[in-house]
């Protein structure tokens, strides 16, 4: 019997991009200018999305201080950071192009600080070998989201969709042709029927604990991907970031830039000690961001943590005058938030869950996912940082692959024609889906659930048992935790109506929130080794057999599938540019890097 | 040593024993939030919240979210004053949500309501469209043909643009300006927000538009008689009025005459560029 939807508003474009931050603004002008009618639908105000967070600024080689950056430079750095399972096809296009997306930035009107002789300066951040972040004091992202806003309002055939939440894709036979969902405040449905869509809908960090992570990023967009059938890519990595505010405890979790290290702040421990010189005697502070967060936990856990349990982070020999210019939200951070005055006192600080190496699996050219018309860029993507991701590098992501996704999307949306049929019964089974925790009573025997429980319950399990340190058996009772939640979370009931209801809203997120924790968990396990950010304290080693993989999570008939796919070798012309790096020690390359020799072309090319 | 070659010092570390303390000071607070819908009646609620070190009005929202009202409306993002989200009226100031802490406002009870100045949607989320349809006015940043050569700016430029830059978009300035307040000028009137983004544009050495006339002409620049309300609000301490709006009246009395300008000349001493 066929089941007709609740009456839906329909919106009709050639491109519909989801996510307005960095990634989806750049691609929705790419689009545009492709010729394409674009509509971007964001979930909260235009502007806000989490790339106005971002402090430290954009990795671009272009050498303005330090002769010796290159692109090539730039690229050996990624590939090291990433522990050498980036797809380093993306790395390769990445590394080449952010500088021209830099100077595109500047010539749209943002503003760069500058060195002596005028040109964009550039600042160190953590295992890049040379200045290399272009910033605006410590509000880069602010300044980035501004500048593509002022420039994507004002590109003929962009439509903006603010406050709408999506909540799945349509599907055509095997193609993708547009996206369902609901406005925000009217709670009201709407089909947006579209030749291509763009997934740039960010990361997800919000089923952790402790996160810098703003509340839009519970993993959407990668959820609604993996319903659609699309591959995920390498879920297990999640990164930590060393230096997140740990007190008062409202403000824990609250991102401490790496501007700081950047621009010379030390790290103690409460003795004193300045331990990233016993860790990491070359790079010190200024390590990889999985070495630094660990140093630090390993700190705590032997007993010579600050009073509220992290390391001290001090900028107080650089000055007042220059912290208060270089790094002046931090200033105002501590200042209004702990009534820290880090020109006179130290930083408290510790590690919070940052930023989502994993994500939807892209073809790197076009930024094509597995399933036909369905693009995704940006932190929703993965691929371009491998185990790793070094401090910089997603603002150059999100305008170099943002703008790729654009293109290809455009391109497709073009050549697709006219054919965007939607098909009411997959509405219908959604609206009744989103409808449900509002309800009444529950279903029988079951108490209701209350969203924000499960949520609290859900980031205790991943934070304690899938955070910073893993072993198979806390993954395993992770692994549990997060089978009940499911089960609690299909007795979610609500109270209020449809009108901007928050509690509402919440529910998606909870279960996207739970599919992509799954995910995370079961990547997590079958990654028998410490890489990057997964650090296993059953498998301390990293493992040869791991380095030439990576992990696909993807949907079958039975449940969740995770396997791995062999990973195509760096090739013979890229190689050498390793050596480029100033962080190059053969000593300390991903172990049996040196011994397997690069494959003869076309042996393993349809990987990845 | 790297760290990995280090053992760990126990297989399961629950973050609890090492990283937290809860922080609750055994405290309450009444927190008020005025409830409503377009059009119905709008009530205010009181709602009982544990007081813990150093929380912010908006922890304490989030609270009564988690704990005892589901559907209270609020708009908030990053919660580290980044955004520009979570504006409302706490006791009558318009502020951030997330940067306002409860230990700094006087003890009793804390009133939450939503911004005056914008049609409500519900509870303490206002329309704030119109910000958006004005900023669309104004001309974007226009330079000249690209001669294909790295552009060289002094940092003395990048420092002034820098403050208007560093706006946030949290519209309290707009909501407080008594100008936007009385809906005659409502449409005739950018607001200071958007005068600080013509001066990022009109101050930026290499904007070659001349923005004066339609900011006088569209944004109605000489009907705001520098009272400051806007820049006594502004979460990003913007100079709103001294560093934006008082140069591009000098500027915009180069080609006409504002009774304010002079004024302005006198008290501030700024020339015209
Ligand atoms: C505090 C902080 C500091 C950082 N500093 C730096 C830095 O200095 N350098 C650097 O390179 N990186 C930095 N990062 C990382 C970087 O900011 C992000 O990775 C990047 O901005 C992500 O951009 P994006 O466009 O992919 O996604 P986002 O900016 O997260 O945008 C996602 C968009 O998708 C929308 N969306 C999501 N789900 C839905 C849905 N269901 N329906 C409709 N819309 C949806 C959201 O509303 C939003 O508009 C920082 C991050 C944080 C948190
Ligand atoms: S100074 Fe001008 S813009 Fe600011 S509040 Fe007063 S009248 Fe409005
Ligand atoms: S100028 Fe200040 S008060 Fe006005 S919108 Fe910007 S940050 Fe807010
Ligand atoms: S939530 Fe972003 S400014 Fe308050």
């Amino acid at each position: 019997m066929a089941v007709t939807p609740e009456p839906y508003d329909t919106i009709e474009c050639d491109v519909l991009v989801v996510g307005a931050g960095g990634a989806g603004m750049r691609a929705a002008i790419a689009a545009a200018e492709g010729g394409c009618s674009v509509t971007v639908v964001t979930k909260s105000l235009l502007g806000k999305a989490h790339t106005v967070m971002a402090e430290g600024g954009i990795a671009a080689g272009m050498g303005n201080l330090d002769p010796e950056d290159s692109w090539e430079v730039h690229f050996a750095d990624t590939m090291l950071g990433g522990q050498l399972i980036n797809n380093w096809r993306m790395v390769e296009l990445y590394a080449h192009e952010v500088i021209d997306r830099v100077l595109e930035l500047e010539r749209w009107g943002g503003i760069f600080d500058r060195t002596d002789d005028g040109l964009i300066m550039q600042r160190a951040f953590g295992a890049h070998s040379w200045r290399r972040l272009a910033h605006v004091g410590d509000r880069t992202g602010l300044e980035l989201i501004r500048t593509c806003q002022d420039k994507m309002v004002h590109t003929e055939g962009v439509d903006v969709c603010m406050e709408y939440t999506l909540t799945t894709l349509l599907k055509s036979g095997d193609r993708v042709c547009g996206a369902f969902g609901y406005n925000r405040n009217t709670g009201r449905f709407v089909a947006f029927k579209a030749g291509a869509v763009v997934l740039a809908s960010g990361g997800w960090g919000r089923m952790f604990r402790y996160t810098s992570n703003s509340w839009e990023c519970a993993g959407d967009g990668a959820t609604m991907a993996y319903q659609a059938g699309a591959d995920l890519l390498d879920m297990e990595f999640m990164q930590f970031h060393p230096t997140g505010m740990i007190w008062p405890p409202g403000a824990r979790g609250i991102l401490v830039t790496e501007a700081v290290r950047g621009e010379g702040g030390l790290l103690f421990n409460a003795e004193g000690t300045r331990f990233m010189l016993d860790y990491d005697p070359v790079k010190k502070e200024l390590s990889s961001r999985d070495v630094v967060a660990r140093s630090i936990y390993k700190e705590v856990q032997a007993g010579r943590g600050t009073p509220h349990g992290g390391a001290y982070l001090d900028v107080r020999h650089l000055g007042a005058d220059y912290v208060k210019r270089k790094l002046p939200s931090m200033y105002e951070q501590f200042h209004a938030l702990a009534s820290v005055d880090i020109t006179s006192q130290p930083m408290e600080v510790g590690p919070t869950i940052h930023y989502t190496m994993g994500g939807i699996r892209v073809e790197p050219e076009t930024a094509a996912t597995t399933v036909p018309g369905l693009y995704a860029a940006g932190e929703a993507a993965g691929g371009l940082h491998g185990a790793n991701r070094l401090g910089g590098n997603s603002l150059g992501d999100i305008l170099v692959f943002g703008r790729r996704a654009g293109v290809a999307a455009a391109e497709f949306a073009k050549a697709a024609g006219a054919s965007r049929a939607i098909d009411d019964a997959q509405i219908a089974a959604e609206q009744a889906d989103l409808l449900r925790p509002l309800g009444g009573e529950g279903n029988g025997a079951a108490p209701s659930e209350n969203p924000y429980k499960l949520h609290e319950d859900l980031q205790l399990a991943m934070q304690d048992d899938a955070g910073i340190g893993r072993s198979e058996e806390s993954l395993k009772r992770a692994l549990v935790t997060v089978l009940t939640l499911r089960e609690r979370s299909a007795h979610i009931r609500v109270s209020g109506g449809r009108a901007l209801n928050p509690g509402w809203h919440t529910c998606r997120e909870i279960t996207n929130m739970l599919v992509i924790s799954e995910a995370i968990i079961r990547g997590a396990i079958e990654r028998r080794e410490s890489r990057g950010s997964q650090w296993r304290f059953d498998h301390l080693d990293q493992e040869v057999e791991f380095g030439k993989i990576n992990f696909v999570t993807r949907r079958g008939d039975d449940g969740m599938r995770v396997e791995s796919v062999p990973l195509e070798p760096l090739p013979d012309r890229l190689r050498p540019l390793l050596e480029r790096s100033r962080f190059y020690d053969p000593a300390k390359l991903p172990k049996g890097y040196l011994t397997e020799s690069a494959p003869a072309a076309g042996t393993t090319g349809k990987t990845n | 040593m790297s760290v990995l070659d280090q053992p760990a010092a126990s297989v399961h570390a629950p973050a609890e024993d090492v990283l937290t303390a809860s922080g609750l000071t055994g405290e309450m607070l009444t927190l008020r939030v005025l409830k409503g819908v377009p059009g119905g009646e709008a009530a205010e609620v009181a709602y009982q919240v544990p007081v813990v070190t150093g929380m912010v009005v908006l922890d304490a929202v989030h609270y009564v979210q988690h704990n005892l009202d589901t559907d209270l409306a609020c708009r908030w993002n990053c919660k580290a004053a980044k955004c520009g989200s979570c504006s409302a009226e706490v006791n009558g100031h318009p502020v951030l949500l997330c940067k306002t802490r409860v230990d700094d406002l006087p003890a009793g009870p804390v009133t939450v309501r939503p911004l005056k100045s914008f049609p409500l949607i519900k509870d303490l989320v206002t329309d704030v469209s119109r910000n958006y349809e004005v900023n669309r006015e104004i001309p974007p940043f226009t330079a000249a043909p690209d001669d294909g050569t790295p552009w060289r700016i002094p940092q003395q430029d990048i420092d002034r643009l820098y403050e208007f830059r560093k706006c946030i978009e949290c519209f309290l300035c707009q909501d407080v300006c008594h100008i936007l307040r009385s809906h005659d000028y409502a449409d005739r009137f950018y607001g200071p927000r958007f005068f600080v983004r013509v001066a990022s544009l009109e101050m930026h050495p290499k904007d070659v538009l001349d923005r004066r006339e339609q900011t006088r002409e569209q944004g109605g620049l000489g009907y705001c008689n520098i009272t400051k309300c806007c820049t006594e609000v502004c979460p990003e301490h913007i100079h709103i009025t001294d560093n934006a709006i008082i140069p591009l009246k000098e500027r915009v009395a180069d080609v006409h005459w504002d009774p304010v300008r002079f004024v302005g000349r006198k008290l501030f001493g700024r020339s015209g560029d």
